[in-house]
């Protein structure tokens, strides 16, 4: 496993810098209302927040050709495509169940996709989409494209089956794809150390000789180094990567989890508190005299009413008409209608 | 003996923990079912009771685990594995149907596979397309297979008894609306209801309601409605999918002449359409109508309420079925 890249000094412009807090502190907003959705019934199912991953995708996508380049993640998958420029109305309407959600209703949550930005969902079964993510990878580097893919997948998701099958074609066939295990130290309620033999994941990738890293995801400075460094590589050799990040989720594993003292103590996420991915950045971008307090607190500000207001436009969407419950089973035909 | 009213999630436990104590053979392996206590909390309090050997907290690996458990069953073990949700359990497919099912037979009866494959399936409130699965057609499909489905806390406390007693691999599905329904128990007796027995959930003589599960009680809500309009309905509550008791069904048949099947699986293919032809063999004589059959939408499961609700079978679509007969 190479070793973590040493912290070179930032290179960011003063832009992207205040760019990133934007972004991570818009995705707790947009995240804190869903939970808000949640619980006042107008979303079910399972809903799941990326509520102290912020920086994960933030770093990674933000080092993307966006546009060009491909995402795959699970169910927790609110942050992706609004960080790859989609509607987040549209995003909000759909996981409301609405007829102007991306998927008219039919997804939800779990099942976010914008194919036209590349964002590839949204999918519901632990490590189910791994291979896909793969495929797409394995469909780029058919055409001649140069185009990479994050595939991003859970510590719980890094035990399946499938995905080593995935890693081991995934080598030998040279797919340029990297896969992100998104370590947050819990799958659901049973901690890391209960549901994998080796804790560290990042080795998963070494019997297959694709080179691996275990790295930091809490600081957003950081993170977007290494996956600037590790996404050119991947495009420049058209080869797989496979990366370890150590984020934390804050909140429960969905909206429903009221259990989190069932895996975890009150003093284990208060000390996760203190890596806050948010926090750590203000106190950067202070210490550097990028922001001063006063515009942080205004740009807060800013997304705690844009939140309010994407809530209020998908609000306003229809449901979907009972006659669409139909549609798109096929390209072209219909089902058998009726009971 | 006192009796007790508990929920179904209380009755499916208590049975566990009976089995448990009487037979130190008897295990419990899946996801979050141990210390988080279970997703529907069908597990709670048994890791603290019986401890990480016996209620094993596993990996997100259905396939993995499931082969574990059934390789654990041919040397004697009596495995439940939990299913957070039958959806899972399609991973599980080629170990359950391609290995368990066919063990018996393969080793010519050498080998006996006494495994219990149980969790909550169907759909219950907006899990969309991927977790809203009724997977008993395609085991019961199965030869091998041992099949039932519950409707209600006293038929799932005493089917699961007679599933971990059974030598063979039974799949156990409890529909997620079913968990808070309640019956009066009476434990520690060893009350046990046998497979291939229907229940004959209400008399009626004009029209046989023909389902099992949650659709049990859809039937029951229907049946009450059509009486107000002079309409009598019988409700079969079949229970066991597999082996499947045509006496009881072919009985009513000719009673009624009429039958309507209701199910929640995809209309198309699912194992209510089993029962029709069934019924359409063995009953032409006695039929004054052809079978109906109620199912759910031929669509994958949407996640807006709106829809999924146009999706499941209701007690409107029952009344709608019957009264189409004529
Ligand atoms: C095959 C399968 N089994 C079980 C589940 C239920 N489930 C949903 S999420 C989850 C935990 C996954 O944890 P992890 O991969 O670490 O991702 P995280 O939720 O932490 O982002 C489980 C068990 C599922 N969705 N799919
Ligand atoms: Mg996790």
């Amino acid at each position: 496993m190479a070793s973590p890249a040493k912290m070179k000094p930032n290179q960011e412009s003063p832009a992207n810098l205040e760019l990133f807090y934007r972004q991570m502190v818009q995705i707790r907003a947009f995240e804190t209302r869903c939970n808000t959705v949640y619980r006042t019934g107008k979303a079910g199912g399972y809903l799941h927040v990326y509520i102290g991953m912020e920086a994960t995708a933030v770093g990674w996508l933000n080092s993307l050709k966006l546009g060009w380049d491909y995402v795959i993640t699970a169910y927790r998958d609110h942050a992706q495509p609004m960080l790859m420029g989609s509607d987040p109305v549209k995003l909000m309407a759909e996981i409301m169940g609405r007829k102007d959600g991306y998927s008219q209703g039919k997804g939800g949550s779990m099942h976010l996709y914008d194919i036209e930005k590349g964002f590839f969902g949204g999918w519901g079964i632990v490590g189910g989409h791994t291979p896909l993510g793969a495929g797409l990878a394995f469909g780029s580097k058919y055409k001649g494209e140069d185009r990479v893919t994050l595939n991003f997948l859970g510590d719980g998701a890094a035990n399946a089956g499938v995905f080593f099958e995935t890693l081991n074609m995934a080598a030998l066939w040279d797919l340029p794809c990297i896969f992100i295990i998104e370590n947050n130290e819990f799958a659901m309620g049973t901690r890391l150390e209960y549901h994998a033999a080796d804790t560290e994941l990042a080795k998963r990738g070494i019997p297959f000789g694709i080179k691996s890293e275990r790295l930091d995801g809490m600081d957003v400075l950081q993170v977007r180094q290494d996956a600037k460094r590790i996404i050119d590589w991947v495009r420049k050799n058209q080869k797989p990567y496979l990366v370890e990040i150590m984020n934390y989720r804050f909140s429960g594993h969905g909206a429903a989890d009221n259990d989190r003292q069932l895996y975890r103590t009150k003093e284990e996420e208060e000390e996760a508190q203190l890596r806050d991915p948010i926090a750590r950045m203000e106190k950067y971008l202070l210490k550097n005299n990028v922001m001063t307090e006063e515009k942080m607190e205004a740009i807060r500000e800013e997304y705690e009413e844009w939140a309010d207001d994407v809530l209020e436009k998908a609000d306003a969407s229809p449901h979907p008409d009972p006659s669409e419950v139909y549609d798109n089973v096929y390209s072209d035909m219909e089902p058998e209608k009726g009971h | 003996m006192p009796t007790t009213n508990l929920t179904y999630r209380e009755a499916v436990r208590a049975c566990i923990i009976e089995e448990m104590d009487a037979d130190q053979n008897v295990f419990v392996m899946g996801e979050d079912i141990g210390r988080y206590q279970g997703t529907f909390r069908v597990t709670q309090g048994l890791f603290d009771k019986y401890g990480p050997k016996r209620i094993i907290d596993t990996p997100i690996v259905e396939p993995g685990f499931t082969g574990i458990a059934i390789g654990a069953a041919m040397t004697g073990l009596r495995p439940i594995v939990e299913m957070m949700t039958m959806s899972f359990s399609i991973l599980a497919l080629d170990q359950i149907i391609n290995h368990a099912a066919k063990i018996h037979y393969m080793t010519g009866g050498q080998a006996k596979v006494p495994l219990v494959v149980r969790g909550p399936g169907g759909a219950a409130n907006q899990l969309s397309a991927q977790h809203s699965h009724s997977m008993e057609g395609w085991y019961a499909h199965t030869p091998g297979l041992k099949v039932v489905a519950p409707a209600t806390a006293e038929d799932a406390y005493g089917m699961l008894r007679t599933a971990i007693h059974d030598d063979n691999p039974v799949i156990f599905t409890e529909n997620p609306g079913l968990y808070g329904v309640k019956s009066d128990i009476e434990l520690g007796t060893g009350f046990s209801v046998p497979f291939g027995k229907c229940r004959v959930a209400r008399e009626g003589k004009d029209v046989s309601l023909i389902a099992y599960s949650r659709m049990v009680s859809v039937c029951e809500k229907a049946a009450e409605e059509l009486e107000a309009n002079g309409i009598s309905c019988e409700v079969i509550d079949v229970r066991s999918l597999l082996p499947l008791d045509t006496e009881t069904i072919f009985a009513s048949v000719a009673k009624t002449n009429r039958a309507v099947v209701v199910y929640e699986d995809w209309k198309s293919g699912s194992f209510g359409a089993e029962i029709a032809a069934r019924i359409g063999e063995e009953c032409f004589d006695d039929l004054d109508a052809p079978v109906g059959r109620v199912g759910g939408l031929n669509v994958p499961m949407p996640y807006s309420r709106v829809l999924e609700l146009q999706c499941i079978p209701n007690e409107n679509d029952v009344i709608a079925a019957v009264q189409k007969l004529g």
